[in-house]
């Protein structure tokens, strides 16, 4: 009776959280409201399902208890019973697979008219490279990367002399335009997560990952790092603001170059081991300093 | 399948049986030990000693992660180190080994009609290389710099670099020798359960009367045999790269503004092999409590497992489905964006033989006579936060919703509710219906009660919640929870509820430790079939059973393992080493 009753109680309850608990996923602001619907589905299937089983479960604890002189059926088999909840929870599972796939293929297939961004993580921050006039990003690679090339781009290709080099700051993006986001690390894994866009992507030292979306409304937005990269992995925070035309017009009017930031006067601020640039990991960074004295 | 064999029909003994080792000393009998029985409370004994190391790290994350700012030692290299060995404890070296080394040991020769397991040498090598495997362990907790800090999944490059605790110290390097000497150890173990299973059997039990016990316990042996290699592999390669300076996992890499002398490696196939054994780990967990659970159901609801065959297939089925499925760990990994659509495909097709699995559960139930006893309890809670668990699944299996979800507070809340408490939910429930082979004595009923009650509905309100984090966007594996936009007041609030809530889960534990030991002068009195069992462990002619296991004959199987309430027969159970026709069963169509 009592087991029966707790196991009802876990139904209502857990309903009841669901409906009413402020922890509930931030206001969206991509084109990936997709996602939403795909998740909000999944819920309404998986907790009818659940409500069924353990309300079913509680019926029979409750009916079926032990009582003096109670006895068991006895029904090893029953094939029609077992292939119609068979075909059941096959519908069932395909009505969540397909959509899925669906919103997979957009999420996979970028359109032509996205801008490509560039993000480079390391340990523990994040910098970002735009095209510039030519909208072409220059080729890079980890073995270049050095103190005044912080990102390893190739100085050889000319594509990449106007790139913006965004270092150890914020990205602003143009609110309603496609992008997308070409992922590099030059040292371990992290990942490129801003819960409000709702996409996320592994980047991997030695390979470029994408992934893509529109930014829907302008706003700041916080970037977390979202793969486990070592002690400094809870400070990994950047900033996107997604900006108005003229707001972003404006701010990448002001962004340097690669041609401008490899130019000698330059080097010296460049340098990522002076103070300013690490500040997000700066009590990662102090204690990694212990490490390597003892 | 209730297929009732004259006496007549049982097969001739093909060959005689072989004498037993014995043993000539204390030592022989007690420690060096080649009786399986023995090694099964070995294995287990050291299983839930190191499990209680995982219970008290948990603890220690959790006072960060409730109480963030509050303690000074939680540094976050200590904090990674907490979650690491934590991970790798309970996946490694508590659940495998206890499901596998303690319940395959004990269960598989007495429930098959075997005297002891086939290799019994090999078998104690098999423990003793796994204890030399947790020695290792816990050594690394007293090196130099630590144990590692890396994550369980120990990925490269980051699990043998500087910025990880124990990257570039003896953390990562003990680490990966321990798992390579689990592997051996439980290799030579697996070997012996297979074995046993295939040849071992004694007459007239054919694999269709096996208890699904045997099958969840097997096809998971075979499942571990065919993963762990993945794993050792990995483990090798990856101790190559940080002793030796290879690169098969180590790209040109940049480290705080230095050039490392590594360059070519693929990080992403570590994590292939990495998963290639992780995903059938799941399993290897999963299939030995789905097949102890089907058993604690219908003996304790008095009627027979529904849908046996299906039960015996719907194993073998997802044992095999869960070597197509690993990459589903993998989607936001950075692989082949294509990869999605297949592996979405196949893990959700994993999703039927499960369900399968579930309503032949509760079926089971269905018209039975439910005794309300410890071990049915944690069944029934097993159903409730394996359906929760494994609905959750149905989120991150499915490709585009795990984007948003995967490395958040979801994931954590998932594979905890289904493969942390949904299978230990069902180790309580074996250990409180088996503890009276084993010694003789009953659990204390009032202890299990309260122990019952603070573990199901504590874990539940751990990890119920644990999801809408997940669903806000909180990363996993943070440190500190402090500097960011998402994370509300309230958010905090749920992060204390859910530690202490943990604290009291983790001290419940304490209590069933103190019954296990107390109970074994104090309990009551057993006798031979407590729970008045069909299948042969509980038609021992001495209880505890003695090296041999059965008296001078051994059984001889005449039915399956569930004719529980057979209409006309006397008793409501008719064990499986007893001949003749009782009234009106049959096969069914």
């Amino acid at each position: 009776m009592a087991v029966a009753l707790v196991l009802v109680l876990v139904v209502v309850g857990s309903v009841l959280f669901h409906l009413l608990s402020p922890w509930w996923w931030t206001p969206i602001a991509s084109n990936w409201d997709y996602i939403d619907h795909t998740i909000i589905i999944t819920f309404w299937i998986t907790g009818v399902v659940f409500a069924a089983v353990v309300l079913f479960m509680a019926y029979c604890v409750f009916r079926f208890r032990h009582r003096e002189g109670n006895r068991a059926a006895y029904e090893p088999e029953n094939k029609r019973l077992e292939s119609w909840l068979t075909i059941v929870t096959a519908v069932g599972v395909t009505a969540l697979l397909v959509p899925g796939l669906f919103v997979w293929s957009r999420f996979v297939n970028v359109p032509s008219d996205a801008t490509e961004v560039e993000v480079v993580g390391q340990q523990w921050q994040w910098s970002f490279r735009l095209p510039g006039k030519d909208g072409k990003l220059g080729t890079s690679d980890t073995s270049n990367v050095s103190a005044e090339n912080p990102l390893g781009v190739i100085a050889a290709d000319p594509n990449g002399q106007d790139d913006v080099v965004v270092e150890a700051a914020d990205l602003h993006l143009p609110v309603g335009k496609p992008v997308k986001m070409l992922l590099r690390s030059i040292d371990v894994l992290h990942d490129f997560y801003v819960p409000e866009f709702r996409a996320k992507m592994d980047m991997i030292p030695g390979s470029v990952t994408y992934f893509w979306f529109t930014p829907t409304r302008t706003g700041t937005f916080q970037v977390l790092c979202a793969e486990l990269c070592g002690q400094g992995h809870p400070l990994m925070n950047g900033v996107v603001m997604v900006d108005t035309q003229e707001d972003y017009v404006a701010w990448l009017g002001e962004q340097q170059t690669f041609a401008q930031l490899s130019a000698p006067q330059q080097t010296g601020s460049a340098d990522p081991a002076a103070a300013g640039t690490l500040a997000p990991g700066s009590k990662i960074s102090a204690k990694l300093e212990t490490v390597e004295a003892r | 399948m209730v297929d009732i064999t004259p006496a007549d029909a049982v097969p001739p003994a093909e060959v005689g049986e072989m004498e037993l080792y014995h043993p000539h000393s204390w030592w022989t009998k007690y420690v060096f030990s080649q009786d399986a029985k023995v090694i099964a409370i070995q294995y287990s004994a050291t299983a839930t000693a190191i499990g209680m190391v995982a219970l008290v790290l948990s603890w220690l994350m959790r006072l960060q992660l409730g109480f963030p700012g509050t303690f000074d030692f939680i540094t976050p290299e200590a904090y990674y180190q907490f979650i690491t060995m934590h991970g790798m404890i309970m996946v490694i070296y508590l659940l495998t080994a206890l499901f596998l080394g303690g319940f395959g040991n004990y269960l598989i020769p007495l429930m098959v009609g075997a005297r002891d397991m086939v290799f019994p040498y090999v078998n104690m090598l098999s423990y003793w290389i796994y204890l030399l495997a947790v020695l290792v362990l816990v050594s690394s907790f007293f090196a130099p710099g630590g144990p590692t800090g890396a994550g369980w999944t120990l990925y490269p490059p980051q699990a043998i670099m500087t910025g990880t605790p124990g990257g570039q110290d003896w953390g990562i390097i003990l680490m990966l020798v321990s798992l390579i000497l689990f592997i051996i150890g439980f290799t030579m173990g697996g070997l012996n359960y297979v074995v046993t299973v295939l040849q071992a059997r004694t007459r007239g039990m054919t694999l269709m009367r096996l208890p699904l016990t045997v099958w969840g316990i097997f096809t998971a042996t075979v499942m571990a045999l065919l993963a762990f290699p993945a794993l050792f592999v990995a483990c090798v390669m990856m101790l190559f790269d940080r002793a030796l300076g290879t690169s098969f996992f180590m790209p040109a890499i940049v480290e705080m503004g230095e050039q490392l002398q590594h360059s070519g490696g693929s990080p992403i196939l570590f994590q292939h092999l990495f998963w290639f054994f992780g995903h059938p780990e799941v399993y290897i967990v999963a299939l030995p409590a789905f097949g102890i659970v089907s058993d604690l159901i219908s003996t304790h609801a008095r009627k027979n497992i529904f849908g046996y065959r299906m039960m015996v297939w719907a194993i073998v089925g997802i044992g095999a489905l869960s070597f197509v499925v690993w990459a589903h760990h993998m989607y936001v990994s950075g692989m082949h964006p294509y990869f999605g659509f297949f592996f979405a495909t196949t893990t959700l097709i994993i999703a039927v033989p499960t369900a399968i699995k579930v309503y032949n559960w509760v079926l089971t139930l269905w018209r039975g006579d439910i005794h309300l006893t410890i071990p049915m309890l944690f069944a029934l809670a097993f159903i409730v936060t394996f359906v929760n668990g494994g609905l959750t699944g149905l989120f991150l299996g499915n490709v585009v919703v795990d984007v948003p979800l995967s490395d958040t507070m979801f994931v954590v809340a998932h594979f905890h509710m289904v493969m942390g408490v949904a299978p230990i939910l069902v180790i309580f429930g074996a250990i409180y219906h088996w503890y009276p082979k084993v010694t003789g004595r009953m659990l204390n009923e009032a202890l299990g009660q309260f122990h019952f009650w603070v573990t199901f509905l504590g874990a539940y309100l751990i990890f119920f919640p644990m999801h809408y984090l997940g669903l806000v966007g909180l990363p996993r594996r943070y440190a500190e929870l402090t500097d960011m936009t998402i994370m509300t007041e309230s958010a905090h609030h749920l992060n204390s509820f859910i530690s202490i809530m943990a604290f009291i889960v983790g001290f419940a534990q304490l209590v069933f430790l103190f019954n296990l030991i107390w109970s074994i002068r104090h309990g009551r009195e057993a006798g031979g079939n407590p729970w008045r069992a069909t299948t042969l462990e509980w038609q021992t002619s001495e209880t505890p059973p003695v090296h041999g296991n059965f008296g001078k004959e051994l059984p001889i199987v005449y039915r399956w393992a569930y004719d529980y309430s057979v209409p006309g027969a006397k008793e409501d159970f008719i064990p499986q080493n007893v001949p003749g026709s009782f009234g009106t069963s049959k096969e069914p169509a």
